[in-house]
């Protein structure tokens, strides 16, 4: 089976790739880039688009096994597509969490039967997310896992997350590090600082993300193990991974569309839709994580995807559930928002959310070298993208609802096969 | 000073931070009004017959709960009480189902108390009925600030260029963040006092003074505001006891020496007699603590008449 993607401007920066070309995928592999390629094939014009390596989110939820209320494989794939993706990582606090084989089994089962993408399960590092005793770490990786994370909840006890480490370097996967002291929060809702103050909310200050982000490059640079952090959101936390980096530490790290795109004063309409945690923050914090996309410290673009059912977002907001859908707006916010606004370029946007999601989790993909998998994402950067239920996802909780955002993808290939296509205008 | 408008802008009264100067002192003249009618032999007037305020209170309340429904039934408006306990909320009802219900029985005004910031807003814009803020959370609490505000104005004549000192757990306060936004746009001086552990971060962008001893906000205040300490915050993380609460914060006679002339002390209650203000000062000359209680009936008279009575049956 052949898929000839004609007369677009291929953007790979996996091969500093920005050039109008062709490209021919074989038996769900890339087969060649090259201009004006002439095969007896079926043919998509993709004229006045963009064609990149499909987009990877390295943080998902998918909420199945468990809370199919609020999303499943099938539906949040299909959300993925739309959104451009052609890999997500699913994370592991489902209902049983994803801390034993059987639990990945079933997801990866699930995922060939009724997803539309490719789904990469990320493991528990603790038994039951308890942060108590570790996983059986070698398993969870021997069924599929690419990744292991409590994400969700931070891991306190220092002594784990150091044998999670020394263990996960062995088995040449990383952990995932959601960084949060809770004790500093009592109770926050929202970023703590002047908005907090002004709306009586008990806040979350940046020490609670900074402070184990500390303590966790230092258990990295002390057991030379890959720690990866997740939804980076602080000044503090950015100048860290940055200083470990240089020492040369292996750490990596993501931020959110929202983190980029919104901040804590917008919390003053109250909407649940804008509570998510880490919280939105102040201008100062985004500032920095502006910077760190610029000059490279900040390694991926990740959704932290975390549907919710309507009903459980229509309440008070200290009652909400944390938590905002992002895979059918991250590509759109992302563009408006970085290289509209040019913070950086559109090949450093592809970067972000496809090439190198796959370098530092050694994902397939993520390139359209000879031999890559077929998965290729089709962008119109002129399309205007109105954000409005309903969604490919079962969730609505968008804090992007109502904006009007130019770039979107068109048409999603997973393996050589259209997985989404958009109708023409 | 006149109100040059005679309505209010919104349907609602959630807080004080999105009214203007005008919309304030028209609220506070007309309480002027309404005081006089609580002085009269027969202490109600027709404004809001016919009308149907419900009170709904989703959090314990006592002098507000009671001023609220003096000041309705004063204006012959027909009140119900609701509170959360013995309620479908205690079977797990959301508070958009209770309102919703509510409101299919056709109120004019729904008086609301809530635990958290931004319930009355949640309802405010989902419902047709005037949506009253009776406090939310550690967010607003407007009609005690208005209240605050009319009782200096009775006693010092004016608002602009006073000095207020707040005194006490500011961080969980709602009636701190009302006061401050309403002293602040009405040209009075703020001065926040507490302990560092007690002070909301980055409070100063409120435009206040910041202080971190007694007194330093007893020097030169006109008005001194005590707040309640939550007595199960003691020997958690807040601070460290009552008693050493007391002898840092808690207002004395002997600490009143130094302020000046004619201060005022108020409390919006209710107070912890030996924590936060010693009973020497509570009950002493100084003390405008009962007075603001009187004044809060005619306040919410004010707020109810223009909310409903003004564009109402009228």
């Amino acid at each position: 089976m052949k898929l000839l993607i004609k007369n677009g401007r291929v953007v790979d920066p996996s091969q500093d790739l920005d050039a109008k070309l062709d490209v021919l995928i074989e038996d769900g592999v890339i087969a060649r880039v090259d201009k004006r390629i002439k095969a007896a094939v079926e043919v998509i014009d993709a004229d006045g688009l963009v064609v990149v390596p499909g987009l990877i989110d390295l943080h998902t939820h998918l909420r199945e096994p468990g809370q199919e209320h609020k999303e499943t494989i099938a539906t949040g794939t299909r959300a993925a597509v739309a959104g451009g993706y052609t890999a997500v990582c699913a994370m592991a606090n489902t209902a049983p969490p994803n801390d034993e084989r059987a639990v990945t089994e079933m997801i990866i089962a699930e995922a060939a039967r009724n997803g539309s993408c490719r789904v990469y399960p990320i493991g528990a590092v603790s038994k039951g997310l308890k942060g108590e005793a570790l996983a059986e770490l070698a398993d969870l990786r021997a069924a599929g896992c690419v990744a292991v994370s409590d994400d969700g909840n931070p891991v306190y006890n220092a002594q784990l997350m150091r044998r999670a480490l020394e263990y996960c370097r062995m088995l040449g996967m990383p952990v995932i590090a959601h960084e949060e002291d809770a004790n500093l929060n009592e109770g926050g809702v929202m970023h703590e600082g002047f908005y907090s103050t002004l709306l009586g909310m008990a806040g979350i200050p940046a020490a609670s993300e900074e402070t184990m982000v500390a303590r966790d490059v230092i258990l990295a640079r002390v057991t030379g193990a890959h720690l990866h952090i997740a939804h980076l959101s602080t000044a503090g936390a950015v100048e860290a991974v940055r200083n470990a980096r240089a020492a040369g530490v292996r750490v990596t790290c993501e931020v959110t569309p929202h983190h980029i795109a919104l901040g804590d004063e917008a919390v003053q309409s109250f909407s649940t839709n804008l509570k998510m945690n880490p919280p939105l923050r102040s201008p100062e914090h985004r500032e920095a994580i502006l910077a760190g996309i610029a000059d490279g410290t900040i390694d991926a673009i990740a959704t932290d995807h975390a549907p919710h059912h309507f009903d459980e977002k229509n309440v008070e907001f200290d009652l909400a559930p944390f938590g905002v859908i992002g895979l059918e707006t991250a590509f759109a916010v992302c563009h408006e928002r970085l290289v509209r606004k040019k913070v950086i370029g559109l090949s450093r946007l592809i970067e972000l959310m496809s090439s190198g999601p796959a370098r530092i989790f050694r994902l397939p993909g993520g390139t359209l070298a000879p031999g890559a998998p077929g998965d290729v994402a089709l962008l119109d950067l002129d399309a205007t993208l109105t954000v409005a239920a309903p969604f490919q996802s079962k969730a609505t909780n968008s804090p992007f609802i109502g904006e009007k955002l130019r770039g979107r993808a068109v048409t999603t290939i997973v393996g050589g096969v259209v997985k989404y296509s958009r109708k023409k205008r | 000073m006149r109100a040059e408008t005679s309505s209010l802008k919104s349907k609602d009264l959630l807080g004080i931070e999105h009214l203007s100067p005008d919309e304030i002192t028209l609220i506070l003249d007309t309480a002027e009004g309404f005081k006089e009618v609580s002085e009269r032999p027969v202490k109600k007037v027709p404004a809001l017959r016919g009308q149907l305020v419900i009170n709904l209170f989703m959090e314990a309340s006592t002098r507000t709960r009671v001023s609220f429904e003096i000041a309705e039934k004063r204006l012959s408006a027909d009140t119900l009480n609701f509170t959360a306990a013995g309620s479908a909320v205690e079977k797990g009802e959301t508070l958009i189902d209770t309102a919703e219900n509510l409101m299919a029985m056709a109120p004019d005004m729904i008086v609301i108390r809530h635990k958290y910031p931004g319930a009355p807003k949640m309802l405010a814009e989902r419902l047709p009925a005037s949506i009253i803020n009776a406090g939310d959370g550690a967010h607003e609490h407007p009609t005690q600030a208005l209240l605050d505000a009319f009782t200096i104005r009775e006693r010092l004549g004016r608002l602009a260029g006073v000095n207020v000192s707040i005194v006490g757990d500011i961080a969980h306060s709602r009636v701190v963040r009302s006061n401050i936004h309403l002293l602040t746009k009405m040209g009075a001086k703020v001065t926040l006092a507490a302990p560092p552990s007690l002070m909301p971060v980055e409070v100063e962008r409120m435009g206040v003074r910041v202080v971190n001893s007694l007194d330093a906000a007893i020097d030169g205040a006109d008005v001194i505001m005590m707040l309640r300490i939550q007595l199960e915050r003691q020997g958690k993380l807040s601070f460290p006891s009552l008693r050493e609460y007391y002898n840092t914060f808690g207002l004395t006679p002997d600490r009143l020496r130094r302020a000046k002339e004619g201060v005022i002390v108020m409390h919006p209650g209710p107070m912890n007699r030996g924590v936060e203000i010693a009973s020497d000062v509570a009950d002493g000359p100084w003390s405008v603590i009962l007075n603001q209680v009187t004044n809060g009936v005619a306040v919410r008279m004010a707020v109810l008449y223009l909310l409903g009575g003004a564009h109402g049956t009228e």
